[in-house]
């Protein structure tokens, strides 16, 4: 202690101001933003947005320019949505979609993930699939309603394997970008500190290709909904119960113009739901404890 | 502190160098076919010492620590390493998604430390290069001086016998470059550990250096080597290092020229 505290003091004393000095004056100084300043920046553009549609909305009604069964009036959407509430199914609805959309969600993490990883780190997968991969993101969902229906029949599974096939190239094919744009410097110092095999994946690799792989999350997310919902409008059968897709399905069925948009309506607020509960959020955490969300 | 300290100061003395660089030689395929890019590079680093590798651009010197950094495998001749070197870059290479102490401890943790002491000794490394009190900090949240002093600190972590240090300061304003030089002077003498430090800055090189090397370029080559015998603490403005650093300079604008003339 005693040789090291007398060099220390020696060219200490100056240094130590010097330092102190520039560290304070280089430091960046963040501070969060006022809740006020929230509301105007954040909330109140989409609310003027939804107000404006509404508005136009029950213009062109009142003009008259298609017939009632065509363009129901937003009170009679209003109605649907109020009857439902009172009946208690409105939940039922969205729980039934929503607990399938999220579970095939789940699935498609549990095997989007570790596909992810291998197809971008193992050069002769990569080469042998990787491809088809990214292929089978282009290629609609929808279309594997029909053999999935024929493979497993009218049920769950045949739902859960149309949300798998939609969502899991998505979440791979994001892991792989994520992991492609990893800077080589992180490996590189990675490799320095011993992490190398499983352990520079685990410490170094996968939390550096974050920020891609929930992009892959966000966007497999939104292809497991889309599958789902073609699903459920194709192949309806009363075990299924109703779900967000035979909604719509039955609107249509019964000619009910102000139950499909009602139908459309839930789709989209769901949607939108989980994306602002669960992945923005998400999302700035990660990227704001990276420094690299910029404040304007 | 103290003890820390010590343990990474006693040397072992029945290893004689820190760095065994022998006949070493490197090259690239490039447009041209191979391309020599390292020549015969023969050079010891002695436990505690500390040696920069001074040239001009395309000399080879990153290569060349890279190749002692284990990070590439030379073409001919052999490196040995009292175990594995710890090597700063120029860019200060800290995780983004870990705070500065997590840096520190996922180094520690690397290197198998238990749980229980990592805590502990990264605060020890934070005070070590003057950043108590940063342990928390993002990486974005600190100046460019205080990223690479956790990365020293990180780098110290290793417990390495040897650090590599590939022109880490050169991103750096003069000022902070300055401070930077007595933060590791100061570290240096207070842990023991040997130092191969690469530059093309000839007044840092004498500053900091018991031992400079000069490389040729394209080949690099072993162009000489000067003892420096300026005693510490040393300041880039003393007369001492202004005078050697010419002589230096004039040598190396030699080497530079001759790629001139053919």
């Amino acid at each position: 202690m005693a040789s090291t505290e007398t060099t220390a003091v020696k060219d200490g004393n100056d240094l130590d101001g010097v330092e102190a000095g520039l560290d304070a004056l280089e430091t960046v100084q963040t501070s969060r933003t006022p809740l006020r300043e929230t509301l105007t920046r954040k909330v109140l553009p989409p609310v003027t947005a939804i107000v404006l549609v509404l508005v136009v909305w029950q213009l062109l009604v009142w003009a008259e320019v298609a017939p009632e069964y065509k363009l129901p009036s937003p009170s009679d959407v209003w109605g649907e949505v109020r009857e439902s509430w009172l009946q208690g199914t409105l939940f039922d609805y969205i729980w039934t979609s929503v607990s399938r959309g999220l579970l095939g969600f789940l699935m498609a993490l549990a095997i989007g993930t570790p596909l992810g990883l291998v197809v971008a780190r193992v050069r002769f997968v990569r080469a042998a699939i990787g491809p088809i991969l990214s292929g089978l993101q282009s290629l609609p969902s929808v279309a594997w309603v029909a053999p999935a229906v024929l493979w497993l029949g009218l049920n769950n599974s045949m739902m859960y394997a149309v949300i798998l096939l939609g969502a899991v190239p998505s979440i791979a094919n994001g892991l792989v970008s994520g992991v492609d744009q990893v800077p080589p410097l992180f490996l590189r110092a990675g490799r320095t500190l011993g992490a190398t095999g499983l352990k520079g994946t685990w410490h170094i690799v996968m939390p550096a290709a974050l920020p891609g792989y929930l992009a892959g999350l966000k966007q497999g997310w939104a292809f497991s909904w889309r599958s789902l919902m073609a699903a459920e409008i194709i192949a309806s059968h009363p075990d299924l119960g109703v779900g967000l897709g035979q909604l719509l399905e039955n609107g249509r069925n019964n000619s009910s113009m102000a139950m499909v948009f009602f139908a459309i309506l839930l789709i989209l607020v769901v949607g939108i739901a989980i994306e602002l509960l669960i992945f923005s959020p998400l999302e700035r955490w990660v990227l704001r404890s990276r420094g690299l969300l910029a404040r304007s | 502190m103290a003890t820390a300290l010590a343990k990474a100061a006693d040397t072992d003395a029945s290893v004689e160098h820190a760095a065994r660089i022998d006949h070493v030689s490197k090259s690239f395929a490039g447009p041209a076919g191979q391309q020599l890019v390292l020549d015969d590079i023969t050079l010891d680093v002695a436990p505690g010492e500390f040696v920069t590798l001074l040239g001009a651009s395309g000399c080879g010197k990153s290569t060349l620590l890279n190749l002692v950094a284990g990070l590439d495998k030379p073409s001919a001749g052999s490196i040995t390493t009292d175990g594995r070197p710890a090597l700063m870059f120029q860019e200060h290479a800290l995780f983004p998604w870990l705070t500065a102490g997590k840096n520190i401890e996922l180094a520690l943790k690397l290197r198998g430390v238990p749980k229980a002491e990592r805590r502990e000794r990264a605060e020890e490394l934070l005070e070590l290069v003057r950043l108590k009190g940063a342990y928390g900090k993002r990486v974005h949240e600190l100046s460019g001086g205080m990223r690479q002093r956790v990365a020293m600190a990180r780098a110290l972590a290793q417990d390495s016998k040897l650090l590599l240090m590939d022109e880490p300061f050169a991103a750096l304003d003069a000022i902070t470059r300055d401070v930077l030089h007595d933060e590791l002077t100061r570290i240096w003498r207070e842990t023991g550990v040997s130092v191969l430090f690469v530059t093309h800055n000839v007044r840092e090189a004498v500053r900091l250096a018991q031992r400079v090397v000069l490389l040729s370029s394209r080949p690099g080559r072993i162009a000489r080597e000067w003892t420096v015998g300026i005693p510490q603490p040393r300041r880039i403005e003393d007369t001492a290092v202004a005078e050697l650093s010419r002589e230096i300079t004039e040598e190396l604008r030699g080497e530079i020229r001759r790629h001139g003339q053919h």
